[in-house]
């Protein structure tokens, strides 16, 4: 009997503790809003140690004229969320030639630096204006290197397929300045990165949409090789696309100093 | 020619061992451009064929250059071939042309290079090499106020610091305007004999230029040195009252001076100093040699109001030392320069049209002198190859005897067309 008992006991804690490890698992497949948030920026503008990445931006207007940007970047992330850029731009030729260098402070505005070939001159820029664009394109400088999380109010809104694959949909409320008032992300439940983001002006019409068309593993990293920014209502586009791409190469800090700006890496 | 001899050097020193140390991809780009740059004050001058014209030419450039694929040997050569329709002459501009060679230690740059120092936005404190100030004026392209210097430059990395060390052994004056192309005021118009005597090209007479940065607690910091010679030159008359002849001289100069640049509320802070030595007239008593002086300026700049909109101010001077002895001795009759000369800038920039088209205006006023430089410009870039610019130079002072007030006269409209390759 007591035997029994015993294993009644046992099995009674048995029971409970593996309800317990099930409804964390629940927990788990329930993610917040936040995580989810947090999840896809890591995946989206943190993965690796570093990567380089040669990248080919279209612009394409309206009548289906393109212009096209062609540039090197190398990235390397730091503690508390800080990171370091260096681009090199190919083409066009008036830019052949140019560095840029970012020093993100997710905290702070970050420090921007450009050189300038014609006249060897590296100069700073003032690095305010995030919601600028970048060369030209539909994407801003916020796109590129991201927008703190923590800025907006996050809600998961439902689950749906985009494409075949299981997503978390998200709607983003701007705490602080922002283009957008409203935005939905559609986020791949696999990977954490964003397939299809919506963005909602005040009058609540959408004038902007991000969508993934591309996603590679490259070397155990899932990446967004190829991507469209699209203005809803100027009609214009930019289609960008990562080839070369690789994941923890070791640069070493001093990439992105003064030094390689002026002289950069063949 | 001495100023030739360096880059023809390299030029077959590149020839001889392109075969031998370098990547077989040879990369040439370059140019097609037309500047073209009516006075719109309805003067002429009286030069060429370009009769109310300031500038008229179409440019090809060539840029070639090799690396080798580390990156730790290469050359670079950037030639234009132009046709002046003013002076009616077709010539070859040697613009830089330079041999590099780096290791993780040290970089090194040899021959005719384009070096620029500091953070002022047209304003000049450290950065002592050789500037167009005559193509800047007649609105030739901004990268033409820079000229190449025939140098050895040696860039150094200690864990502390970084370092730029540039040896220049052939001076090379400013281009300043001379009377000829623009309208100058002269107070020897009448006398035509004229010489310029630079530095030769001896040992002792080698110009040195130093550099050491870094950042502290966000901003780039720099300490500049500088011994050689001002590039301004001082005008000797052989008499003051009765003047036959004129000599230009170089006088010897040191700079000492320092640069700071960072982020602060939103935009960007920019500040320098330095302390011009007259080496050949400390005491400030040759009135035929500028007197030391100490130049600093402050900027700001930031983005306002809505997208792609930039404006930025600065504020520089100019303090003249040894300014009772300046006063005392400056010839009868002769302007005379206030101990203080300060200018204020002002520049904005807006980008349209994803950044195709951009419009821009920079003034410079200076409440001392007071005379005034404004440039409002337009720029499109109708493809990725091609783009187009115009804008106005307008000068004017109070009197004409001022550095922009003497340019009165040469107000005029700039054009410029490029095709990229």
């Amino acid at each position: 009997m007591r035997n029994f008992k015993k294993t009644a006991v046992l099995s009674a804690l048995f029971f409970i503790s593996g309800l317990s490890l099930r409804m964390e698992l629940y927990a788990g497949e329930k993610l917040s809003a936040e995580t989810i948030i947090q999840k896809s920026q890591q995946a989206f503008y943190y993965a690796g140690a570093d990567v380089k990445i040669r990248v080919s931006m279209k612009l394409i207007n309206r009548e289906g004229k393109e212009r096209l940007r062609e540039l090197t970047m190398t990235r390397k992330n730091y503690d508390k969320g800080r990171q370091k850029y260096f681009t090199y731009f190919h083409n066009p030729s008036d830019v052949r030639g140019t560095t840029f260098m970012v020093w993100k402070e997710p905290e702070e505005n970050d420090s921007r630096w450009l050189f300038i070939p014609a006249i060897k001159l590296v100069t700073r820029i003032s690095a305010r204006d995030s919601r600028s664009s970048f060369v030209g394109s539909d994407f801003t400088y916020e796109d590129i290197s991201g927008r703190n999380p923590e800025a907006d109010a996050h809600t998961l809104v439902r689950e749906e397929k985009v494409e075949g694959k299981d997503c978390y949909v998200l709607e983003s409320i701007p705490g602080s300045e922002a283009d957008f008032a409203r935005k939905t992300v559609w986020i791949d439940s696999a990977t954490f990165l964003p397939l299809k983001e919506e963005y909602y002006d005040l009058r609540g019409e959408l004038y902007k949409v991000f969508t993934a068309a591309e996603t590679k593993n490259a070397g155990g990293f899932w990446t967004v090789t190829k991507r469209t920014m699209k203005d809803i209502k100027r009609g214009h586009r930019t289609e960008v696309t990562f080839d070369e791409i690789k994941y923890n190469t070791g640069v070493s800090d001093s990439l992105f100093t003064e030094r390689y700006l002026r002289r950069p890496p063949q | 020619m001495n100023k030739m001899k360096i880059p023809v050097n390299i030029f077959i020193i590149i020839i001889l061992i392109q075969p031998v140390t370098l990547s077989a991809e040879v990369s040439l780009q370059g140019f097609l451009q037309g500047s073209y740059t009516p006075l719109i004050t309805g003067e002429n001058r009286d030069i060429g064929s370009g009769s109310g014209f300031l500038l008229a030419e179409e440019r090809v450039q060539l840029k070639l250059s090799d690396y080798s694929p580390s990156g730790s040997a290469g050359y670079f050569a950037k030639t234009d071939f132009f046709r002046d329709s003013i002076e009616g002459d077709a010539d070859i501009e040697m613009r830089e042309a330079y041999l590099d060679f780096s290791s993780d230690f040290y970089s090194l740059r040899l021959g005719r290079q384009i070096v620029t120092w500091g953070v002022g936005d047209l304003l000049f404190i450290n950065d002592i090499f050789p500037k167009d100030y005559q193509a800047f004026f007649t609105g030739r392209p901004l990268e033409y106020l820079k000229t190449g210097s025939d140098a050895f430059k040696l860039d150094f990395y200690p864990d502390f610091f970084s370092a730029e060390v540039v040896l220049l052994p052939f001076f090379e004056p400013d281009n300043l305007p001379d009377g000829r192309r623009l309208f100058i005021y002269d107070p020897f118009s009448a006398v035509q004999d004229r010489e310029i005597s630079e530095p030769s090209s001896e040992l002792k007479n080698m110009e040195l230029a130093l550099r050491l940065y870094r950042g502290i607690f966000g901003f780039d910091t720099a300490l500049y040195a500088y011994k050689g010679f001002s590039r301004f030159p001082g005008m000797s008359p052989d008499s003051f009252t009765a003047p036959s002849k004129i000599s230009f001289f170089f006088p010897e100069l040191a700079v000492y001076g320092f640069s700071s640049q960072g982020n602060i509320l939103d935009g960007l802070l920019s500040l320098e100093a330095g302390y011009y030595d007259s080496l050949e007239d400390r005491a400030g008593a040759d009135p035929l040699i500028a007197n030391s002086q100490t130049r600093f300026l402050a900027g700001y700049q930031r983005p306002l109001f809505w997208k792609e909109f930039n404006a930025g101010l600065q504020y520089y001077g100019e303090y003249m030392h040894g300014y009772a002895n300046y006063e005392k001795n400056n010839p009868q009759g002769f302007p005379a320069q206030d101990k203080l000369r300060r200018y204020l800038t002002f520049r904005m920039t807006q980008f349209l049209k994803y950044q195709t088209l951009k419009i821009s205006l920079f003034a410079f006023y200076s409440p001392d002198d007071e005379d005034y430089f404004v440039i409002p410009e337009i720029r499109y870039n109708m493809t990725d190859e091609m783009w187009i610019s115009a804008g106005v130079n307008l000068f004017g002072g109070k009197t004409e005897t001022t550095f922009l007030g003497q340019l009165d006269q040469n107000d005029n409209a700039y054009l410029t067309m490029r095709y990229e390759f």
